[in-house]
């Protein structure tokens, strides 16, 4: 198979992945598409190691292995994002990005009041982890 | 002068590779992945782009699925199978439980797109077409012999894992346990934030804060 049949499928992938995210408003759209992005780098990473393990020779599977970690710690990072955002959603009332502009530079309006405004802090710590 | 000898000889490289391998002559395993990485690429696109919240999780799911079956073209048999247990079984469940939780409106959701979405499209089309170019310029040559016992079997994949990379490994389970602590930890002050702490006292509070940790993980 051409090796430029799965390296360019996971560059279009990838780059479908990041316009969701720039895209998105929504903070679980968001990391749907930071789940596609990372998909592309395990097709990229198999596909490399397939090659590989004929063309040198390697007996490493560093690709493979590399993908099982990917994976795993994929599972690791929506499980703690899911966390993040329902606590941003019981503070706030919103999952919605554009309106968490608490750490924002510059004159942006606050419309980001929910019901929990006694817990500002808490929250303001949680979106900035959200966003990042 | 050097410049049009190089040419010429990535000219020489490239015809007798394709010579070998059948430049524009793409085999059968060719044309399946071509096929399904349409399917995928679509569905991708689908999910980035439907304003139906429930509806992109869905094709997120058919996304990952042909991932699946494109890591099955590629004989990453064992890969492929995880990617349908972990991605296609646990995490897209997942963010239908985080649409469901936060109150996802079913139907269309006119907002789901932010405001900036066209310096998006500008920014993804713009790396999209740099990626490809590079991609496909530098790999025009290379080919990949899936001939033979397959390279990702699960005999293959274990020994290699469990003979080189037995301290990632555990170190990655180490990390699994730190968020999964995490996870616990994030839900549970939150709901300790939001009740008072008499109500908390309860066992009603209790209760509740118990099914909510379990429906956040």
């Amino acid at each position: 198979m051409h090796l430029a049949y799965p390296a360019v499928l996971s560059a279009l992938l990838f780059c479908t992945g990041l316009y969701g995210v720039l895209a998105r408003r929504n903070a679980i759209l968001v990391l749907m598409s930071v789940e596609l992005m990372l998909n592309a780098v395990n097709l990229n990473l198999v596909a490399f190691d397939v090659w590989l393990s004929r063309t040198a020779r390697d007996t490493l599977h560093s690709g493979q292995a590399l993908t099982l970690f990917t994976i795993a710690i994929a599972a690791a990072e929506i499980g703690i994002g899911l966390a993040i955002v329902l606590a941003v959603y019981r503070g706030r009332g919103t999952s919605d990005i554009d309106k968490l502009r608490d750490t924002a530079e510059g004159p942006a309006p606050d419309d980001s009041r929910g019901d929990g405004t006694e817990e500002a802090p808490v929250t303001g710590d949680e979106k900035a982890e959200a966003t990042a | 002068m050097s410049l049009a000898a190089a040419t010429a000889a990535a000219a020489r490289a490239t015809t007798t590779a394709a010579e070998s391998h059948g430049f524009l002559s793409p085999t059968g395993v060719e044309i399946a992945f071509l096929l399904v990485g349409l399917v995928t690429f679509g569905a991708a696109i689908v999910t980035v782009t439907t304003k139906q919240l429930v509806h992109a999780a869905l094709w997120l799911v058919m996304a990952l699925g042909g991932l699946a079956v494109e890591y099955l073209l590629l004989t990453a048999e064992f890969i492929a199978w995880v990617q349908v247990l972990i991605y296609v079984g646990s995490v897209v469940v997942l963010l239908l439980f985080g649409l469901m939780l936060t109150k996802a409106p079913i139907g269309r959701s006119p907002d789901a797109d932010s405001g900036n979405r066209w310096v998006a499209l500008t920014v993804a089309v713009a790396a999209a077409a740099a990626l490809v170019w590079v991609v496909v310029d530098a790999f025009r040559t290379t080919w990949v012999d899936l001939k033979g016992p397959a390279a990702g079997s699960t005999e293959v994949t274990g020994a290699s894992l469990f003979q080189n990379w037995v301290l990632p490994f555990e170190a990655l389970s180490v990390l699994l346990l730190a968020a999964l602590v995490g996870a616990i930890v994030l839900s549970r002050k939150a709901k300790a934030d939001a009740t008072t702490p008499a109500d908390a006292a309860t066992p009603a509070g209790a209760q509740s804060r118990r099914s909510e940790k379990e429906g956040t993980r």
